[in-house]
């Protein structure tokens, strides 16, 4: 258990896309099995700065508090991660936390993650089928078990954040979006856009951007194995261009 | 499909997104709202499963007996009709999933395969590990976004639902939303809507929902006329963490592979829902495991430590199967404990977890009022007084069809469309929504909208969870009352109007109370005890009295209940043992 009385937050805080960010201190009393929104929801019922001077509530965004809907991620002492599944007592006292830096800060700590959708729309990272009754097609257990490690993906956004790779000089599509060409393209039914799916990557901003760093797999709170996927699906590509040659 | 109509869904879970779907399919044009990206709605907390009979390991399983033990499980509380309807689609749906490709956990032949929940001693649950509700969430996130790129859906995410607008003959024509980052406050047009958003978690402070169940669509209208049914019935799941922020769901699937409840009992372990109902042992419905650790740990002091806990054990099991099939929630455990539950038993204890009641709809999901529908956990119908574990999913999935169907229906039958309706209508809702955001904006009061919610919660889930009193019901809905008033002292500390997350509260904060004192009354009303609902001073199921459904009808600042009688056509009421 913890030894400290008083958790020391400090906020980088924006009131608006415009204006310049600034910082605020907060001091909380300390109580077992904190995490980092019951430290923020304690400053929203009474929302002073240490000195005592008030302020407005911080802006975050939540929702499961589970570590399933990808809501809360933010930069924690310097660490990109969840704010529900981050814990006081592992890395307490002294707390700073910042928005995410590779989306377009709305407010405090909300960002617009908007992006991780649009390019899983680019990527069709959905299967297409005509069918419409009875059971889909049988699937191994290791498959379905290697898929279902794919498809944990709550589009947090932790791997955008580490990866070098994508930064206002680059438009470098992403791990996620990556990951989710592996998912699919490995079912039986959705492989049928497979090719859709690798030309997709093959476009500027693709695949070929990716630098190796290998932070995102480091930062993913679900353990996706994003390097491997990164790596399967150029290979795919690679068999594909061969593909297309012989023809 | 006439191709001026259009089509609202409010709520972008599962119920929603399927419900858009079926409409899309018909070639309806539909606006979906939601609070967040709809990726990250509720649905994707749920863990287990869902349910369908299909009879895979020939244990004689049916839709027939998965009706049955729905309908038992519900204390008879249910229309039977439509929960019938309901288990028979169920092997369908499970199928449509698998088409779409959700990681399903397989049988060693390819075939999906199924596990045991509460209140069955059948392998019914399809599961893919233990984020199910996610995994189905995606699919159909991603047929939904098929169907923007054909144009034929607009997506609304980041905006919240304020009320629907209604024309001269109370026929809803719209709605009114307020996107949460600029504050725009805007009215859309639509010839029906369907709300499809999810329950009311957050009325109970800390419960096993997400933080944007607030029920505030439901209580919003409520107080333009639609009804509100058997709010009176909300399920306490027995076995989740208890938490600062929030209590986390430590899902039944850990019981139906095996796991078992125990405490201490002069120094040995006792394992007593073992001892108390040999036949389902660990697997009793949610309920009945509710009141038994609540007994032991309240009435014969036995709680772990002498805290309101209770072991919930997996240490014996095989490691690595735990982590085939319960991986998700061993991570839960984990990451917010930070004990291994494959070493050491879980700690936990009940806590809120589902609403049963909601929105009042007919066997169709209409609402009273023309031009409204309801599905998922919003609605009241299929669980009854107690929902068993995994059809959760069923029902939103079953029930946003069954929307999507009659919505069509509806609409066909219109003579006029919401788009020639005249604009006074809509002007006249946004000018009501506009004054009722610079109310809270303009207060000065004293009164913080986090604290007085904490209040809320904490006399709702001292007083109206597992055992209810009619005394401390009566005492709560003086609170509520005391509390409503407090509300129009509020102070924002914000007055910003971008992104001002306290006005969206507050305004969440109103709705709630209204339906808070909905279940509160609904709850002193029922003299009987029944699935969820449990009265010591009233300890047996009374029907002769009490089959009946309660109806919550607004009049103008005040509550009335009505009731309807339950259709029980299809199996005799009978008493419900396990």
């Amino acid at each position: 258990m913890a030894k400290f009385d008083t958790i020391i937050i400090k906020v980088k805080r924006q009131q608006r896309r415009e204006t310049k960010p600034y910082g605020e201190e907060f001091h909380l009393p300390y109580r077992p099995y904190m995490n980092i929104i019951s430290c923020l929801q304690e400053i929203q019922k009474n929302p002073k700065t240490f000195d005592g001077r008030r302020t407005s509530p911080i802006a975050w965004e939540q929702s499961c508090l589970e570590e399933i809907c990808g809501s809360c991620t933010m930069v924690i002492n310097g660490r990109v991660r969840q704010a529900c599944s981050t814990l006081v007592d592992k890395i307490g006292p002294v707390i700073t936390l910042e928005p995410m830096t590779k989306f377009p800060v709305l407010r405090d700590l909300v960002v617009n993650r908007k992006v991780i959708f649009e390019r899983f729309k680019q990527v069709k990272a959905w299967v297409e089928t005509n069918q419409t009754s009875g059971p889909g097609t049988q699937i191994a257990p290791e498959l379905a078990e290697k898929r279902y490690h794919l498809s944990k993906c709550m589009t947090c956004g932790c791997c955008m954040e580490a990866c070098p790779q994508i930064n206002e000089r680059s438009d470098f599509i992403g791990p996620a979006a990556i990951n989710q060409v592996r998912l699919f393209n490995t079912h039986p039914i959705g492989a049928k856009l497979k090719e859709n799916r690798l030309l997709a990557l093959m476009q500027g901003g693709g695949i070929e951007d990716c630098g190796n760093a290998q932070n995102c797999v480091k930062v993913c709170p679900k353990g996706i194995p994003l390097v491997t996927s990164i790596i399967e699906t150029n290979r795919e590509i690679s068999l594909g261009l061969i593909g297309l040659l012989k023809k | 499909m006439n191709t001026n109509a259009k089509f609202i869904v409010v709520g972008g879970g599962l119920a929603g997104l399927m419900t858009t779907i079926r409409l899309a399919e018909a070639g309806c044009h539909v606006d979906i709202f939601s609070i967040v990206p709809c990726r990250r709605s509720h649905s994707v907390c749920a863990q287990g499963g869902i349910n369908a009979s299909v009879n895979t390991k020939g244990e004689g399983d049916s839709p027939q007996i998965h009706f049955e033990e729905t309908v038992l499980g519900g204390d008879f509380l249910a229309n039977q009709p439509i929960v019938k309807g309901m288990c028979e689609r169920a092997p369908e749906i499970v199928y449509m999933f698998d088409r779409w490709g959700v990681a399903f956990n397989r049988a060693p032949d390819g075939q999906i395969d199924f596990r045991r929940f509460g209140g069955t001693k059948f392998h019914r649950t399809a599961y893919a590990g233990a984020t199910t509700g996610q995994q189905l969430m995606y699919a159909l996130d991603e047929q939904v976004r098929r169907f923007e790129a054909e144009g034929l859906v607009k997506r609304y995410e980041g905006w919240e639902f304020l009320s629907c607008v209604m024309d001269d003959t109370h026929a809803a024509r719209g709605i009114v939303a307020i996107d949460l980052i600029s504050l725009e406050l805007r009215a859309f047009r639509a010839d029906a809507v369907v709300l499809c958003t999810g329950g009311v978690g957050m009325i109970f402070g800390r419960s096993t929902n997400s933080t944007i169940c607030t029920g505030s669509a439901a209580g919003a209208v409520f107080k333009q006329g639609v009804w509100y049914a058997n709010g009176e019935f909300i399920q306490v799941h027995p076995t989740a963490i208890p938490g600062e922020d929030k209590n986390r769901l430590m899902s039944e699937a850990i019981r139906g592979e095996g796991g078992r409840v125990w405490t201490y009992q002069d120094g040995k372990p006792w394992y007593f829902l073992e001892e108390w109902y040999p036949k389902y042992g660990n697997l009793v419905p949610r309920d009945i495991a509710s009141r038994a650790i609540f007994k032991v740990c309240r009435e014969l002091k036995l709680g772990i430590d002498g805290k309101d806990l209770v072991y919930l054990d997996i240490s014996h099991l095989d490691p690595k199967a735990l982590e085939a099939k319960l991986g998700g929630v061993i991570e839960i455990y984990e990451k917010f404990v930070g004990d291994d539950p494959k070493k050491v038993p879980m700690r936990v204890f009940p806590s809120v977890h589902y609403t049963m009641g909601g929105i009042y709809i007919d066997n169709q999901h209409l609402t009273n009022i023309s031009g409204i529908l309801a599905a998922g956990e919003a609605d009241y119908q299929y669980h009854g007084a107690n929902r068993l574990g995994a059809n959760s999913l069923l029902s939103c999935i079953y029930g946003g069809e069954l929307a999507a169907e009659s919505a069509i229906q509806y609409v066909g039958s219109l003579k006029t469309f919401a788009s020639e309706v005249s604009a006074k209508f809509f002007d006249h809702e946004l000018l009501r929504q506009k004054e009722a955001n610079d109310k809270f904006m303009r207060s000065r009061g004293h009164e913080n909208p986090y604290r007085l919610w904490e209040e809320m919660a904490k006399w709702m889930t001292d007083h109206l969870t597992v055992v209810r009193e009619n005394k401390n019901i009566k005492a709560t809905i003086g609170k509520l009352e005391e509390l409503t008033t407090r509300l129009e002292h509020v102070s924002l500390d914000d007055t910003t109007n971008w992104t001002n997350q306290a006005l969206i509260f507050t305004r969440e904060l109103e709705n709630m109370l209204v339906l808070a004192r909905v279940i509160a009354l609904g709850a002193l009303a029922r003299n009987e005890s029944r699935g969820a609902h449990y009265k010591p001073e009233f300890p047996e199921r009374n029907d002769r009295q009490w089959l009946k459904t309660t109806v919550a009808r607004w009049d103008f600042k005040s509550i009335e209940l009505f009731y309807e009688p339950v259709d029980t056509s299809l199996i005799t009421p009978r008493e419900r043992k396990y």
